[in-house]
Parts: structure tokens; sequence; C-alpha cells
């Protein structure tokens, strides 16, 4: 029997609500604060002498099924309870040599925080992870490039900070510039450098790292598409070399091409462990549910500034009536509400298919002539589609909203909408199983002899 | 809601129990095993994994040197003109107007014996306590001894030092003072200054990381700090029984031995070696563990 590379049992981690803002900031924060409160802060020290502790605590508190009526200890547990924000909960699974997991789940579900810990960046505060091996960890390409450097300079700054000896980069070098195709610019500064060129060589390094587990955070969300196919192609003869890889990422296609076995997070805690594609089918009707709500100030696994929020988003139909349902043909205008009003907002919508192909973008930015965008002060958008091309089946869209130069939110399966069987120009639609990607409108003719 | 808290704490009690029951697992010899679970009470200072990293060490100290001068027009030159600068300063205000004492020696010479030291002193601890804010990205992202960031800092400052003592050099052959014996003692005077510029170092950069006052109030601290030093004037001023609680700030001990190796103003401060000798190594010390034991909450905080 082989024994697991990775082994994480139990694994748990808490933050506490707002940490930058909970442990005071200035010495003259954290001595008011001492001087304000010292009969709470000797309660805490009486009990909980650190952060760790005091977690145990609340821990060991809520597992002795202690709510607000707890006769535990008057109140305090409860007190403490509440602001601790458990990023993940009780993890637990093991991978076996040459195994490519994928991490799936939504914004907020956990992914990064699993990855921090299993990359020593940030320590577990309940349960323990083994690891057998060597780890290299991507959360980011390009840690430690400098503007100021050169080529050549970064790709041993990055490597060492990778954790690779001087020795080895030495030995990979010249694949590692082979790879990343800017040879040529080696001994100019980075800052020089495209923004594509900096990720292509960043990338290489990382690319090159020999270790027996590697840990990727989405990594493939940039560069250009011939680079993406190329990194997916490097990672899938990575996969395939037998080493082991734990890959969090949104694109469902990348995860199709290169893991077997998917883990989904909701809420810090491990809800499924199968089969890749099981997995993804489960996460991605998980999305459609949750865009059942349709009240987006309920959302909290979102991102962006937040001076201005998504309200909510409502399909209309051709008579300017809501609908949920529409068929293939029919015209639509999708009505985005915003929490209040901002100047000329601007609106980014996604649109995936069942399987999480992304199948439409419509953007607001990227202007038409026909748009009607007046600078104005607005809380509501709307984007019409004359008739959809659409074929029939579940599609959920991802919001990204933009205002006063810069992006306010974004809200992952913002909604869902149904698109029966139509007719398209009043040609009937093939319904049943092999459904091609798009409809298209068409018209076909004899050409007369 | 209640209701899934609920069953979320079965769930977890069975997990810890399952935990309590799990027996230590034997790694395979050939692979290196990483445990990752919370840890409490004082780390030890990996010493090994620091040395394993120590390539990552050369190139950061080598980076934060190229990268300070580059696109600068004088470049490596500003290492001089700032102890330079100071002591032309100096030499006006309490050599020339205060008429500070300098045992024998021009003062100009006197004070930037004693500003070579303190630059790199004060510049070391400043450029280690920011190394962490700036590298906030980086300890966000990838996991290495994070005690890398400060030592490298203070390293890099080396060579600004080197190249004041050379212009110091300069200065004694223009001012022809030569030095004594006691110069075989600057190995250790260095010693004495970088140990306690990394130990403080590290103490800030952890405290800074937390509490972004520590930024602020450094510069001027630091430039308070100099006065309690013997940069501009000699220890001779300070009343004979306070001296050696004078001394219990290091940077007398590697000014006052300076002086002595390179001016002959003094015999050589044994007893002010001592004591800042075992001061810095208390300072280094407290500050590396201190450092470890705040490390881990680097990445939550920063």
């Amino acid at each position: 029997m082989t024994t697991p590379l990775i082994s994480v049992q139990g694994l748990s981690k808490a933050y506490r609500i707002g940490l930058k803002d909970e442990i005071p900031d200035t010495f003259m924060g954290a001595m008011t604060d001492w001087m304000k409160a010292p009969m709470r802060n000797w309660k805490r020290l009486r009990q909980l002498n650190t952060f760790h502790k005091e977690v145990a605590s609340a821990y060991s508190a809520s597992a002795s099924g202690a709510g607000e009526n707890s006769p535990y200890d008057g109140g305090l547990s409860t007190e403490i309870a509440t602001d601790i924000v458990w990023a993940l909960k009780d993890i637990s699974f093991d991978v076996n040599e040459g195994e490519v997991v994928g991490i799936i789940g939504h914004n907020g579900a956990g992914k990064s925080t699993l990855l921090k810990v299993l990359s020593r960046i940030t320590d577990p505060t309940q349960g323990r992870a083994v690891i057998r091996g060597r780890v290299s960890s991507l959360l980011e390409v390009g840690t430690g490039f400098h503007a100021e450097l050169t080529g050549r300079e970064n790709v041993y700054m990055n490597g060492t900070i990778l954790g690779m000896t001087k020795r080895e980069i030495d030995s990979k070098f010249d694949a590692i510039v082979e790879f990343s195709g800017v040879s040529k610019f080696l001994d100019t500064p980075v800052k020089r450098y495209s923004s594509g060129m900096k990720v292509r060589l960043a990338f290489a390094v990382a690319a090159h790292l020999d270790p027996e587990i590697l840990i990727i955070d989405e990594v493939l969300a940039v560069g250009d598409a011939g680079f993406q196919r190329k990194c997916i192609g490097k990672m899938q003869d990575v996969a395939e070399s037998g080493r082991t890889v734990l890959f969090v990422s949104h694109n469902a296609v990348a995860l199709r091409n290169l893991c077997h076995r998917g883990i989904l997070l909701r809420g810090g805690k491990s809800v499924m462990d199968g089969p890749l594609t099981d997995v993804l089918d489960h996460y991605l009707s998980d999305l459609s549910s949750l865009a059942q709500d349709q009240d987006l100030e309920r959302r909290s696994d979102r991102d962006g500034k937040g001076d201005v929020r998504l309200r909510r988003i409502d399909f209309l139909d051709g008579r300017g009536m809501q609908a949920s349902t529409f068929a293939t043909g029919q015209p639509m205008t999708l009505s985005i509400l915003l929490s209040n009003a901002a100047n000329s907002p601007h609106c980014a919508l996604r649109v995936f298919d069942e399987r999480g192909q992304f199948v439409l973008f419509l953007d607001s930015r990227l202007h038409s002539i026909d748009d009607h965008l007046p600078n104005i002060s607005t809380d509501q958008l709307q984007c019409s589609l004359p008739e959809l091309l659409l074929m029939p089946g579940t599609y959920r869209i991802d919001a990204e909203l933009y205002a006063n130069g810069s992006r306010q939110d974004q809200v992952k399966a913002a909604a869902t909408i149904e698109i029966g069987s139509g007719r398209l120009q009043g040609r009937p639609l093939k319904e049943r199983n092999h459904l091609p990607l798009i409809a298209h409108p068409h018209r076909w003719a004899y050409q007369e002899v | 809601m209640t209701e899934n808290e609920t069953i979320e704490t079965s769930a977890d009690r069975s997990a810890l129990q399952t935990r309590n029951r799990k027996e230590q697992v034997s790694p395979d010899p050939d692979l290196t095993t990483i445990v990752i679970e919370p840890r409490e009470g004082w780390r030890r200072l990996d010493l090994v994994e620091l040395y394993q990293y120590r390539d990552l060490y050369w190139f950061y100290t080598w980076r934060s040197i190229k990268v300070r001068y580059a696109q600068s027009a004088i470049g490596i030159g500003w290492a001089v003109i700032q102890p330079v600068f100071s002591m032309l300063v100096f030499n006006i205000v309490f050599g020339k107007l205060a008429k500070i004492e300098s045992e024998g020696v021009p003062y100009a010479i006197f004070s930037f014996t004693a500003l070579v030291p303190w630059t790199y002193f004060s510049n070391a601890v400043s450029e280690g306590t920011n190394s962490l804010v700036t590298g906030a990205n980086m300890i966000s992202k990838v996991y290495f001894p994070r005690l890398i960031l400060p030592l490298s800092a203070v390293t890099a400052k080396l060579l600004d030092f080197v190249i004041a003592m050379g212009v110091l050099a300069l200065l004694m052959i223009w001012f022809q003072v030569v030095p004594t014996w006691g110069i075989l003692a600057t190995p250790l005077l260095v010693i004495i200054m970088v140990l306690t510029a990394s130990g403080l170092g590290s103490w800030l950069t952890a405290l800074a990381v937390q509490y972004r006052d520590i930024k602020h109030a450094m510069t001027f601290v630091i430039q308070l700090m100099m006065y309690a030093a013997p940069v501009v004037y000699p220890t001779s001023l300070i009343p004979e029984k306070w001296q050696y609680l004078y001394a219990l700030n290091p940077m007398v001990a590697v000014i006052e031995g300076f002086r002595s190796a390179l001016l002959g103003t003094r015999p050589m401060p044994w007893d002010f070696i001592a004591i800042g000798g075992v001061m810095s190594v208390v300072i280094a010390i407290t500050g590396l563990v201190y450092f470890r034991n705040r490390e881990r909450l680097f990445a939550d905080v920063a």
C-alpha cells in the first residue's frame, strides 16, 4: 500500500472578522484599547492567552453544542464565536502520488485559504496536514519579479523564491528561456517588457519547477489564448509525468482537461470529493441554484470596491414584461439594477452553459454606435438582445460592475436563465440530443439555373 | 441556520476524535516530510532551513543593492554622500560653533569615524524594518523563511559601509592620522554592529508588520538615538558613574572602538566592548526568536 503524498486531517483555519481592524493597527490604538477595556482584556487574557487558544475554546464551546443560551460561560464564548470566521472547517482528504486534483468552489469557499495553508504561507488553526515531498506553490506568477532587473536576473530571483537553488536554475535556464520565447530580451529590464512577455517568462520559470507536488492557483487566467494553450499543455505534461498536482480554477474547460478528481468546497467545508466530472457538474448546478435567489444584495461571495453594488438582474421579454424562461429566437432585454446611482456605470456579463463553457460576452465598455450610453448618473442599465441565438438549456450569468474608474462589484452566477426550444426567424430548431453550440440565423435558397 | 450549526458541530466532534486516534504516520525515508499544524509556544530558530534558502538570501541581498541604485545618476555614490554631508554639518555646528572637544584630532575626522558605523546602523535598521512591508506581496504568495527579508536588508547595507570606510581611509590620509594596532579589533566591532542591527531590525520588523506606527516613529527615534551614542561628542563627556549604563547601547562600544583603533584618541575600550558584545548577542537572539514567533501572523496581518 502506498502512503498518500498529501494527507489532510481535520484542517481548519479561523480568521477574526476584519483581522486587520480587530488587532489595533497602531500602538496608540492598542494602548487606548488596552486602557479602555482592562476588564475585557483581563478576561480574555485569563482565559484565552493566544489567538489559537481563543479559537480552540470557541471551537470546543461550539462543539459542546453551545448556542446563544449556553450555560457554559456567561455569553463570553458566543461573543468570541461571532467575531471568528472559519475560512476552512474540518477539511480532510488524501492525495496519492500522481493524482491531479481540482479544487472547486465559488468565491469565499476557502480554496485560496486551503492552498495557502498547504503551501505554509499561513498556519492552520486546527488539524494537521502531512506532505511528503518537495512542494512548489504557484499562487501567483512572477512573485518577486522586479521591474528594474533584467529578464535573466528575474529568472534567478523568481526561481530562488519558488525554492530552487542556483544550480538547479543554471541547469534549466536554457529550457526556461526557450519556453518563454523572450530570449532576445533577456538582458533588458523587465519594465520594458510587455505584460504578456512578463507573464510568459514568469510562467516559464514556474513550469520548470521540479517538485513532487505542485500547487497551482488559477495562473492560467493570464496571457493570450495561444500561451494559455501552451500552459495547459505544459501542465498536462506535468500531470502525466506522475507529478501530484492540486489545481484551483474557475475554468471548467481547464479543469476537465487536467484533473481526474475534484474536491468541492462550500463555506469552508468539503462537500464533495470524487471524479472530476461529477463534482464539476454538481458545482455548476449548485451555481445555478445559487442564482435562483434574485436579490443580489444578500450575496456575500462578491468582489470589488463596493461603492456601488449590483442589486438584481431581471429578464424582460419582447413586451417589457419580466420572465424567466425564453426561447431561442425571441428578443430579450437584461435589466441590471444597481444599489445606488453611479456616473456612467458599465457592466460586463459573461454567460456560461451547463458545462461551464463560456458562450457569450456582453460588455458595455466595448462601444457600438447603436449603444445609448449618455454621460449621466443612473442606477439602471439595460442590455437588449434582438434575438436569442442561444441553444436550449440553462445558462448562468456572471456579472461585473464598473464605475468611477474601478471595478465595483463582481458576482458569479448572478442570474440563471432557462432557454427553451424556439424558432429562429420562423425556422424550428432541432431539439433533441446532439445540440449544436449555437443557433445562427440563416437563409436557404436554390440558385436558379 | 442553527440547524446547520448543530450538524457541523457533531461532525467536528467526531473529527476531533478521529484525529486523536490517528497514529503517527511514518514517512518514506527518501522524501522530505512537512507537517503543517498549528504551533504554539516558542518556536526555535530553524537555522537548517535558513541555510537551505541561502541562494535566495544572496539573490535578495544582491537585488536590493542593484535595485536601490538603479536609475540614479550618482548610483552607489549616495553611500558616500550621506555620511560626508552629515560630517560637514556636524563639523560646522558642533566642531566650530559649539566647540565640542574632539580628543586631540580634527573634529571632522572625529565625527566621521563615528558617522560611518552609525550611518550603517541607522540605515540597516530602517531598511530591515521596511523590508517586510515592501515584501508584503511576496509574503502572502510564497513560503520562504521570512527572516531572509530583514537579514538580507542588513547585509545589503554592508556594501555602503565598506565604501564609506574607503572614504574614511582617504580622510585619514588627508589628516595624516595613523591607525593603532587596535585596528585588529575592528572585525569584532563590525560583528557587534551587524548583530545589533540584525537584532533590532528583526524586533522592529516583526512589530512593524502589525503596527505601522513603527515605520513613522523609527525615522526620528533613530535620529534621537544618535544623541544617545557618542557620535557628535566623546564618551568622556559622560559622567564616569553613568558610563557603564551608557555602554548598554552596543553602538557605544562600536563607535569608541573605531575611534580608538583608527584615531588612537583613547585606549581600546574593552569594558565597553564586553558589555556591548553581550548586549548585541542578547538583542540579536531575542530579535530573531521574537521574529520567528510572530512570523506565522505575517501573512494574515500584512
